[in-house]
């Protein structure tokens, strides 16, 4: 008999609310979720592959315990008991002598987030990280300082927005489909969206207006646009009256930075930086400048996401109609009690606070300790700061391949005593690992219970579509099971999902059948918004958007430091990389039909220069910067910017286990060089100077 | 296409190959056959701005079916009910003759099989009420199935309805 499950994807961190037709335990389909009008019944590429992703017999199919050298692929299948009794009983030992603070938990944030952190509470170690440090630390950290909240809980009104500018947030190849649809109905009804990138994506060919900008130039550009919103007053005066902390020390500050300053540091004209300014502003409020998704690319992070909040509250676009909006939850839907945690339980006090990586302590006062800073990992290990870092726990994460500077990452991973893997595929790291914990794909398990703030918020529910197809388990069953062994199982009171959804819904008067008919209970029918004259909530000291924040202020880090001109290296290339709509960071390069239709990355670099270097498109290069080196294909093209070179990020694979990606293209770590932004805690990706040659 | 079109908008159209992938997926054939192709051009430069487009090739079920008339064991099929053009798969020895009389070569192979397969239309989807698995999976609404009619019908009153209203709020601004 066929069936449809309403649940939640996870091919990417999106997690689309989908549909899966099931007929004898096979999944026929994947489609949205029809009770989901944005999502209109599609879903992207991935969301198909996932029943290749399933099926494929490159999967981790049972427990293992390493046999051979780290990496050799000599693996031992073992059972459940084992294998966890074996992990177990090495970290014992560990912790005998080095203290359970020698474990380090890192994992790709997910619905079991909570139960993870968990664990390291109560084991007592303060080291847990996750990968959106390395993805978007300084967004988060610029969010905070100047409104209270991270990334996470805002939002973009792209259905009613006027005028979208975005800064390589290329919504159509990274995409996320329910804002992705809401964005191209408003584009069909006269919507403006001004795209800003060194390099032409598909957004770009979907722009009224694309500027070719040289890479690392937004800062500039953006303290441009504030000098002609301030001096031609083209900004919301009563909103900034009301709202905004700093605004005479802004007005002081960008004053040198006018659009013929500019000019010379971007390469887009001072005219074109006027007409931007004032046509966004003719719009104003419904004026969305995008603070991005991915936010790790310069040294100067912080600031560049800083200015484009900034540019929000000129425009008195935050908590407006076609503007950011604040994400709302259960208690502005009335509700009196959130979800239930269980990493709220009371635990052991730690003996040890000191985090690996500083982040909320000395090194990163200000970065979010809710997610750690991911790229000092390898410091931490080399150098035994503050203390031997003995353990690691990959889970559902691959820090050797989405972290920068490959080489150090791998020295640092061979000096672990253990390294404790659990995911669905193979991966780089898991191919290091000692022993691995195989999870069960999404679509064969149920997790915990997903918070879906918004306008209009929402409980959404990942339920098993069909029985794992191999000897895996879900992570939280997998949890628990490390926890019982090491004498912490009370804090994790459960034995299947459902026991989880009960303690989660305990103070709600939700119950878990309300979720069958769609998959999700909804806990508004109407958007709510705050009265934008009087009512929003900004979290910060002055409750007010504090372009002085008090947050940097007080940790004696400047709100509004002098503009830094960037370098230049005539013969080098800048390295940018970024996504393709086929792959997720490192995770899909091996699924059958994704492979196959992107099967490698290729190093995109202008036509002018390539001549010069006598490449003709599709020859084999030399790459090589400070951190490493490799071999790939040229794709020579007149859609980059001449000083800038780009290659997709997740290439590279060498776990031998992932046959069709296995030395497919290059990895874009082993070239990206251990440059960080020291305030908002992001690595920066896309800083490295490159040489490119025609082998 | 029998009575059926499927319609590509390309300024929806993102490139994305989900309905390629679908299709490969939900009819189970090998990797390398495409029974209903995406082709895209671009982006590139067009006058210093960059530009895309894309249509989807089906089948097109012609009325007079080149692939249909040549071949010998008669394995390729019309519905009489609505026109499509599908293969017998018992029927067909795998000679090839409609892959090289098809104007545009449609007709794809699968290699496992040793047979000619081709689109469709997803005809047991259609019977069902349901649109074929490239239109319905396609996240960007790109892609519209239907009756030759219906379609044009609603491009004209799109269309239409556009001038329309620009009419209006012109007439109003005179005012
Ligand atoms: S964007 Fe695609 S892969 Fe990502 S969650 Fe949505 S359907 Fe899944
Ligand atoms: S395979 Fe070619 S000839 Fe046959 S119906 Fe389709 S388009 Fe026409
Ligand atoms: S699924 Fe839709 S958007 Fe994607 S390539 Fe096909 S027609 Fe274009």
């Amino acid at each position: 008999m066929k069936k449809h499950i309403n649940t939640l994807c996870f091919m990417c961190s999106v997690r689309c609310p989908i549909q899966v037709e099931v007929e004898n335990e096979q999944v026929i389909s994947i489609r949205g979720n029809p009770h989901v009008p944005a999502m209109k019944g599609g879903v992207c590429p991935k969301g198909v592959a996932a029943v290749a992703a399933l099926n494929d017999t490159q999967r981790i199919q049972s427990p293992l315990i390493r046999t051979g050298e780290r990496g050799s692929g000599q693996w031992k299948r073992v059972s459940w008991e084992d294998a966890l009794d074996y992990t177990a009983d090495r970290c014992k030992a560990i912790f005998d002598t080095y203290g359970a603070k020698s474990a380090v938990y890192c994992e790709r944030a997910n619905l079991i987030s909570d139960i993870s952190k968990s664990f390291q509470k109560a084991i007592g170690s303060p080291n847990h990280f996750t990968h959106d440090t390395v993805c978007k630390g300084s967004i988060n950290t610029a969010c905070r300082s100047m409104i209270g909240y991270t990334d996470g809980q805002i939002n973009a009104d792209w259905t009613h927005a006027k005028h979208v500018v975005l800064y390589g947030r290329n919504v159509f190849e990274s995409v996320e489909i329910k804002a992705m649809n809401s964005f191209m109905a408003a584009l069909e009804k006269g919507t403006k969206l001004t795209y800003i990138d060194p390099r032409v994506t598909i957004t770009a060919a979907k722009a009224h207006d694309y500027k070719m900008i040289r890479p690392g130039g937004d800062l500039a550009f953006n303290y441009a646009l504030m000098n002609v919103i301030i001096k031609e007053k083209l900004y919301d005066a009563p909103y900034v009256k009301r709202w905004v902390e700093g605004f005479n020390e802004l007005s002081r500050f960008v004053d040198p930075y006018t659009p013929e300053w500019a000019e010379k540091e971007t390469g887009i004209p001072a005219a074109e930086i006027v007409s931007l300014a004032r046509e966004v502003s003719r719009v104003k409020p419904a004026v969305v400048f995008h603070y991005g998704y991915r936010g790790s690319h310069h040294p100067t992070e912080v600031y560049f996401r800083r200015s484009i909040l900034i540019l929000n509250a000129l425009m008195g676009s935050i908590e407006s109609k076609g503007g950011l909006f604040i994400k709302k939850g259960l208690k502005d839907a009335g509700y009196k009690a959130g979800l239930r945690t269980f990493s709220s339980q009371k635990f052991p006090e730690m003996e040890d606070k000191r985090r690996f990586d500083g982040c909320g302590q000395d090194k990163f006062p200000i970065a979010d300790p809710a997610h750690g800073v991911g790229f000092m990992f390898p410091h931490a290990v080399i150098h035994e700061d503050p203390y031997p870092i003995k353990v690691l726990f990959a889970f559902r994460y691959d820090p050797l391949l989405s972290n920068p500077d490959y080489n150090t990452n791998l020295k640092a991973l061979q000096k672990l005593d253990l390294i404790v893997a659990s995911d669905v595929n193979f991966g780089a790291t898991t191919a290091l690992a000692d022993v691995i914990l195989p999870e069960s794909f999404f679509l064969e398990r149920s997790d915990p219970l997903q918070m879906g703030s918004g306008l209009k918020p929402a409980i959404n529910r990942r339920i098993a579509c069909v029985r794992p197809r191999f000897d895996t388990k879900p992570m939280w069953w997998i949890v628990k099971q490390l926890a019982d062994r090491l004498g912490v199982g009370q804090y994790f009171p459960y034995d299947t999902a459902e026991d989880i959804w009960k303690y989660q819904l305990a103070d709600l008067d939700i119950k878990i059948e309300d979720f069958d008919e769609t998959g999700f209970v909804s806990l508004s029918d109407k958007a709510i918004w705050w009265d934008r004259n009087d009512g929003i909530n900004f979290k910060t000291p002055s409750g007010k958007i504090e372009v002085v924040s008090d947050l940097m202020e007080s940790h004696g880090i400047p709100s509004l430091p002098a503009y830094q001109p960037l370098d230049r290296q005539p013969d080098a290339f800048r390295l940018m990389c970024g996504r393709c709509v086929a792959h997720t960071n490192v995770m899909t390069q091996n699924n059958l039909y994704l492979n196959h239709l992107v099967p490698e990355n290729r190093l995109w670099i202008n036509e002018r220069r390539a001549e010069e270097l006598r490449i003709a498109d599709g020859d084999r290069i030399e790459v090589a910067s400070g951190a490493g080196k490799g071999e790939m294909r040229a794709f020579v093209t007149d859609l980059i910017h001449p000083e800038a070179a780009f290659m997709l990020h997740g290439f590279g694979h060498k776990e031998i286990d992932s046959k069709r990606s296995y030395g497919k293209g290059v990895a874009d770590a082993l070239l990206q060089e251990r440059l960080y932004d020291r305030i908002g805690g992001s690595p920066a990706l896309d800083h490295t100077w490159i040489t490119v040659k025609k082998l | 296409m029998g009575d059926y079109i499927i319609t590509t908008n390309p300024n929806r159209c993102i490139a994305c190959h989900a309905c390629e992938i679908a299709c490969k997926s939900e009819k189970n054939i090998p990797l390398e056959a495409t029974l209903g192709k995406i082709v895209v051009l671009g982006p590139k430069m067009v006058n210093g701005k960059p530009k895309m487009s894309s249509v989807f090739v089906p089948c097109f079920h012609c009325e007079k079916a080149w692939c249909l008339e040549a071949c010998p064991t008669e394995a390729i099929r019309r519905r009489e009910k609505d026109g499509l053009v599908y293969i017998i798969e018992s029927l067909c020895v795998g000679c090839k003759a409609c892959i090289m009389a098809c104007p545009w070569h449609i007709p794809q192979w699968n290699s496992e099989t040793g047979k000619a397969i081709k689109c469709d239309l997803c005809m047991d989807r259609i019977d069902q009420g349901l649109e074929p698995a490239c239109v319905s999976v396609c996240p960007t609404d790109a892609l519209s199935f239907g009756r030759p009619e219906e379609l044009s019908d609603k491009t004209r009153e799109a269309y239409a309805h556009g001038l329309l209203e620009r009419n209006l709020s012109a007439t109003s601004v005179r005012l």
